[in-house]
């Protein structure tokens, strides 16, 4: 199933209202297979909102813009729809769903990848080993992921329990909103790593994120700080660096401190490249493959 | 609504009849009720007309075996009643004692309810035809459940079907009792006993699949003596306007109850519950999760009462009901009260009425799950803690499987 194909999910001048209140202004960002974009912003800037808007979380009015995959017209997609092209969204504060389990739902969504009607006995099992295989990868216990989803655990459980539906699910971008909040170091490092494994087999991340922390370990290509709903400024790593050194004070118009901002802002952004690695195993790879047959 | 000269054409002993008879000047003082009155608030007893329906006790054949296929085989006993008369009694193994009318149910009835707790309790001391008393020795552990077959298909049929189990001391059996109809009008006015000696655990279900046509008016009434266990449930399907009112009396010292419903409305069905725990002894504790859903234009009521009387500190008792609204055209309504008169006590209630959970939704389908499939998940997993605890792990299959049935193809409403 060797394939070389590259995925491009490509927002342009994307605008998206809550209510009366027009959050994102103008968002253009692209993200290709096997790169890794950070997004950072201060509080209230629409981080999340670009993540839910891109998933069509209920409640947000795009009034202008467009996001594809690959081409493909995302907005007119139903959020499943968006998941089966190959989106993924880990929520910054992942739902509880009673009486629902992890292999219940993914086990749903891979049979009707896998064109099935509904999983089989069969299908349900290999998702349950492939749910506790990846909880082994990031120090998840085994009879979280056999919960319902998301009830009674703790924050940190349950943004490795996003990591491990992201690592069964396999999709070919992934919008991480905040993976980082309530994890602990270690935490934090185990999911990191998965997903940067994740990348090196063409995954494309859009991690979304207050603090440079993450970044460390999720290494990013390229860094994008999103100011009032817009892209102010793009760069390499060393952007976020520099977030690191001085906030976002710089980005803010009432700031008298704009100096910071003009060196910032000179380092320029590869910013639309859009050629990622081609990934020499993609599951997403045509004809789609059924990545519950990985477990053997 | 009836007559109580009806009393006299039935069998039983001299004293059975004497009590029939009060039973009847009882109900006939009372008249018939109003939803003006509080316990028959959000209902349409109004719509009642008692002149539709003829008193009569015909028999006839046994019911379908529904959500209950399977269950008898493995069954300690079987017993059948039938528009109004016994038309089968099994029993398979020891420790089990059944009696009816004129052999041994006479005396039992009203071991729990003398009288009452309504109306219609009344008329169906006055009336029933089909009593049946299911007594569990002491010391008797069964295993098996003891099942109970009540089935209406005759249209326009009154009857008054009456159920009386007693656990003896430090006894274990469950009792699952199956209500049953055709489409056809018909009212069917249940009472049941349950009365749980000292140091027993009975199970009890009530799993009602009446038809459209069908008015039922059900008491259940219970008393659960010392260190006793109760888990009743009800399992409501089906009923033009079905009630059940639940009393659950905790009398003994460290009794223990645990009082459960799974409730699915369709179509244009009333379903009514009303529910009473009532601490009479300290150190007692009761909890209570009635889930249900309401579909098409079907309509669900709950009121819920825990009462703790003065004399009753170190009571722990939980009422929680929730319900999920599935269509725009379908209405619920959860009343739950407190009337505590001691301080050392722990309460909760909690209610609420909703659509199928827009966050949840969103959820599952990010993860690639159709939206429909994504609700029927929801829908499921709403029911799944209620499953759980239903005193019959063989009923809770079943159950789940009809609620699967009716929500994989439902188109829901959801809130945004």
């Amino acid at each position: 199933m060797s394939d070389n194909t590259a995925h491009t999910l490509r927002i342009e001048g994307l605008h998206a209202s809550a209510g009366d209140t027009e959050i994102l202004q103008g968002v253009d960002l692209e993200v290709s297979s096997g790169r890794v974009h950070a997004v950072m912003g201060p509080n209230g800037s629409g981080k999340s909102t670009l993540a839910h808007v891109v998933m069509g979380r209920p409640g947000y009015e795009v009034t202008a813009g467009s996001v594809t995959l690959d081409g493909v017209d995302v907005l007119s997609l139903a959020p499943w729809e968006r998941a089966q092209a190959g989106l993924f969204l880990a929520m910054q504060h992942p739902t509880e769903v009673p009486g629902v389990s992890a292999a219940q739902a993914l086990a749903e969504a891979l049979a009707l990848r896998a064109g099935d009607d509904g999983p089989s006995d069969d299908q349900l099992e290999r998702t349950r080993s492939l749910l506790e295989a990846e909880a082994a990868a990031v120090g998840l216990k085994a009879e979280l992921v056999a919960r319902p989803l998301n009830v009674d655990m703790s924050g940190g459980e349950k943004k490795r329990n996003e990591t491990v539906q992201l690592a069964v699910l396999q999709p070919r971008i992934a919008i991480l909103d905040e993976i980082d909040s309530g994890l602990d170091i270690d935490a934090l490092r185990a999911c990191a790593n998965r997903i940067e494994a994740l990348t090196e087999a063409g995954l494309g991340v859009l991690a979304i994120t207050h603090f440079t922390r993450v970044l460390e370990y999720l290494r990013p290509d390229e860094v994008h700080v999103i100011v009032d709903g817009r892209i102010v400024d793009s760069g390499g790593p060393e952007l976020a660096e520099a977030l690191e050194a001085d906030g976002y004070a710089p980005y803010l118009p009432e700031e008298p401190d704009a100096g910071v901002a003009v060196s910032i802002g000179g380092l320029g952004s590869s910013l639309g490249t859009g050629a990622g690695p081609s990934p020499a195993d993609d599951p997403f790879a045509d004809p789609w493959a059924d990545p519950l047959d990985e477990l053997g | 609504m009836f007559s109580p000269d009806l009393v006299d054409a039935l069998d039983g002993s001299d004293a059975l009849t004497k009590r029939r008879r009060a039973a009847a000047e009882r109900a006939v003082a009372s008249g018939q009720p109003s939803f003006t009155e509080e316990v028959w608030r959000y209902t349409p007893i109004d719509d009642l007309d008692p002149a539709l329906y003829a008193f009569a006790a015909p028999g006839g054949a046994a019911g379908p075996a529904g959500l209950m296929d399977g269950v008898d085989d493995g069954a300690a006993a079987v017993v059948r009643i039938t528009n109004g008369a016994v038309v089968d009694v099994s029993v398979r193994a020891e420790g089990i004692r059944v009696g009816t009318l004129g052999d041994g149910a006479d005396d039992l009835i009203g071991t729990v309810a003398p009288e009452g707790p309504d109306v219609f309790g009344d008329w169906n001391l006055a009336l029933a035809t089909a009593p049946v008393a299911v007594s569990i020795d002491p010391n008797a552990v069964v295993t098996a459940p003891i099942v109970v077959h009540v089935h209406t298909d005759v249209e326009g049929l009154a009857w008054f079907p009456r159920l009386v189990v007693v656990a003896g001391r430090t006894s274990q059996a469950t009792v699952i009792e199956h209500h049953t109809g055709g489409d056809t009008p018909a009212l069917v006015c249940p009472l049941t006993e349950l009365s749980v000696g000292d140091g027993a655990h009975l199970g009890h279900l009530t799993v009602q699949e009446l038809g459209s046509g069908a008015w039922q008016i059900a008491n259940l009434c219970s008393d659960v003596g010392r260190d006793a266990n109760l888990r009743t449930g009800q399992v409501a399907m089906g009923g033009a306007y079905a009630r059940a009112r639940i009393g659950i009396d905790m009398t003994g010292r460290g009794g223990h109850s645990e009082i459960d419903a799974v409730y699915f409305g369709r179509g244009s069905s009333t379903l009514d519950f009303r529910t009473f725990q009532t601490h009479v002894a300290p150190h007692t504790t009761s909890d209570l999760l009635f889930k249900g859903a309401v579909d098409d234009h079907a309509r669900a009521v709950y009121t819920g009462l825990i009462r703790i009387e003065a004399d009753a500190p170190h009571v722990v008792a939980n009422q929680t009901n929730r319900n999920l609204k599935l269509s725009p055209n379908a209405w619920a309504e959860s009343v739950p009260n407190l009337e505590i008169e001691n301080s050392d006590v722990q309460c909760s209630h909690a209610s609420s009425i909703g659509p199928v959970d827009a966050d949840q939704r969103f959820y599952l389908e990010s993860r690639g799950v159709p939206t429909d499939v994504a609700e029927a998940l929801v829908v499921r997993g709403f029911f799944d803690e209620v499953l759980d605890a239903l005193p019959s792990e063989e009923i809770s299959a079943s159950v789940r499987q009809r609620i699967d049935e009716l929500v994989s193809d439902a188109d829901f409403a959801v809130a945004q």
